[in-house]
């Protein structure tokens, strides 16, 4: 297992030696994730790629509060991150909307729950909604929308309460590939205008290296970091650079990890 | 961006089927279908009745029983007992259903509560309420409380059942996406589990309110001064069974409205369900 890159003097995120074991029913333990080592700089944009059952999706929910980690420690801007937290944003693998709201109501939800102010959180739910191309469907219902609309509702959703930091889980997983490629396009778009610290776990490996700053590549049975890799791609990207040879290069050094292992996803 | 959101445009102006040509109506279509069997039900029994010469304390004909809902109504008898029961049933559906829900509430909120009361909400709906009847009318009298509640007792079963069920329906991910977000365990019930429980509970509504029906006119056979089961009992004693049998007509009547009139709430409240079929029906 390699070092850690060091991230910057200030990264946002720091984890360390975080450890996730389950108790099995027969008394026995499933280490789920062991030894995580990861610090995420501010303003970039981390991918994390593995086959099923590395673990990836148990550390963003660490990482999100919705599960408690066994031992070691995660911090975001200084602060413990044990339990959910206000400075994050999480965008599921299914769009998790509220089908008795609306579209601006479901995008308020956070904003709702944290008790931010109510006019102001409807202007940004606006703005935000018109980012994404979703003007004008703010009174529609989710069952009015495609999937990957309803998606674009959650990436909404998620930075409603402006986090500083945004999770997100295989979220474009369900789309269609055409869809998936455009939405990719536009996270990228999104992610250089809020400017947010994003983490995104998937099990593609074109996806990770096409979005990501750094590729964190997990691999199972425990869940640990196998590899950190800086993606040194011109931005913005384009879809064109998925035939470049770099593009390839950077795939095939993902891939060996998961051909060595037997896992390939 | 333009073009993103043009490439998934909503599914329903994507996918609007053509609406095929309307193909030739088959007698089996009508809406008239099922009225028509019952006229000639009616028909059947009124000519049967007569030809066999079956006497009317045995069998009364429809024509006879239509004169005695007339007659009812006419002389006001029918609206004052209809008032009486139709008091106790809403009285007793309210109460009941109220509790209900608040017990299951409680109930499914927290495994400890539900280790304690469960056991004894079983144990008390395996009691017939008919067998329990007399005893409350004993403790509460002839008037209108004894009948509410029973039918209360009678109504409460169905809504605390679904109610359990219904507030652990709400999915996984839906719960984990408002924690993450910070929300407290009140907000989470009732931003999803409440919303989630609202078609369960509907459907132990439906069930208590039909339930109720039968409540009222059990505690009114027991002992009862008024009301359409006193009422019952007291042209049976008289052998007006034509009587009787118009009755049962507003009876029924009430059933069809109470049910009608659920539904109407239920689709107004619960325009983003598409189907509300998953409750436990009545025990």
């Amino acid at each position: 297992m390699s070092a850690p890159v060091a991230a910057g003097a200030d990264p946002l995120v720091r984890i360390a030696r975080l450890d996730k074991v389950y108790p099995t029913r027969d008394a026995g333990e499933v280490h789920a994730l062991s030894a995580i080592d990861l610090d995420i700089a501010r303003g970039s944009f981390v991918t994390i790629v593995g086959p099923s059952g590395c673990g990836k999706s148990t550390l963003l929910k660490i990482l999100a509060g919705i599960l408690r980690r066994t031992s070691g420690t995660s911090e975001i801007a200084g602060r413990d991150l044990d339990g959910p937290s206000r400075t994050l944003g999480v965008v599921f693998q299914a769009p998790v909307l509220l089908p008795w709201r609306t579209v601006l109501e479901n995008v308020l939800v956070p904003a709702e729950v944290q008790g931010l102010d109510r006019e102001k959180s409807r202007a940004r739910a606006h703005e935000l909604l018109e980012m994404v191309g979703l003007s004008g469907f703010g009174d529609k219902y989710p069952r009015e929308l495609s999937g990957g609309m309803q998606q674009r509702v959650g990436i909404c959703r998620a930075l409603i309460h402006e986090p500083a930091f945004l999770l997100m889980d295989e979220p474009f997983g369900a789309l269609d590939a055409m869809t998936r490629e455009s939405m990719n396009l536009e996270l990228l778009r999104i992610w250089q205008e809020k400017r947010t610290t994003v983490m995104l776990v998937t099990h593609s490996i074109p996806e990770a290296v096409f979005l990501a700053d750094r590729v964190v590549v997990m691999t199972p049975r425990p869940g640990r970091i196998a590899e950190i890799l800086d993606v040194d791609l011109p931005r913005p990207r384009r879809l064109a650079m998925f035939n470049t040879p770099e593009f390839g290069a950077y795939v095939s050094a993902i891939r060996r990890h998961f051909q060595t292992e037997g896992a390939l996803d | 961006m333009a073009d993103l959101a043009r490439s998934d445009a909503p599914p329903a102006a994507a996918e609007k089927p053509a609406r095929p040509a309307a193909p030739a109506k088959s007698w089996k279509d009508s809406r008239l279908l099922s009225p028509a069997l019952l006229i000639v039900f009616l028909l059947v029994w009124e000519g049967l009745v007569r030809v066999l010469e079956v006497p009317a304390i045995v069998l009364p004909p429809p024509s006879a029983v239509l004169v005695a809902l007339w007659d009812g109504f006419a002389s006001g008898l029918f609206l004052y007992h209809l008032g009486v029961t139709l008091a106790e049933i809403l009285a007793g559906f309210v109460i009941g259903a109220a509790i209900g829900m608040v017990l299951g509430v409680a109930i499914g909120q927290s495994a400890f509560l539900e280790r304690l009361f469960y056991p004894y909400v079983i144990a008390f709906q395996t009691i017939p309420k008919v067998a329990i009847a007399p005893i409350i009318v004993i403790w509460a009298g002839y008037g209108l409380s004894s009948k509410i509640i029973i039918t209360a007792a009678i109504a409460f079963f169905p809504v605390l059942a679904n109610t359990i069920v219904g507030l652990r329906s709400a999915p996984r991910d839906q719960i984990d996406m408002l924690k993450a977000c910070t929300a407290t365990h009140w907000q989470v019930f009732r931003m999803v589990r409440l919303p989630h429980a609202l078609p369960f509970i509907f459907v132990g509504l439906d069930v208590a309110i039909v339930l109720s029906v039968i409540g009222a006119i059990v505690g009114e056979f027991v002992g009862a001064r008024s009301g359409l089961g006193y009422l019952i009992l007291q042209m049976n004693f008289s052998f007006d069974m034509a009587g009787v049998f118009a009755i049962l007509i507003v009876l029924s009547l009430i059933g069809i409205g109470l049910h009608a009139l659920m539904t109407l709430l239920q689709r107004r409240v619960l325009f983003w369900a598409e189907t509300h079929e998953s409750g436990i029906p009545a025990s």
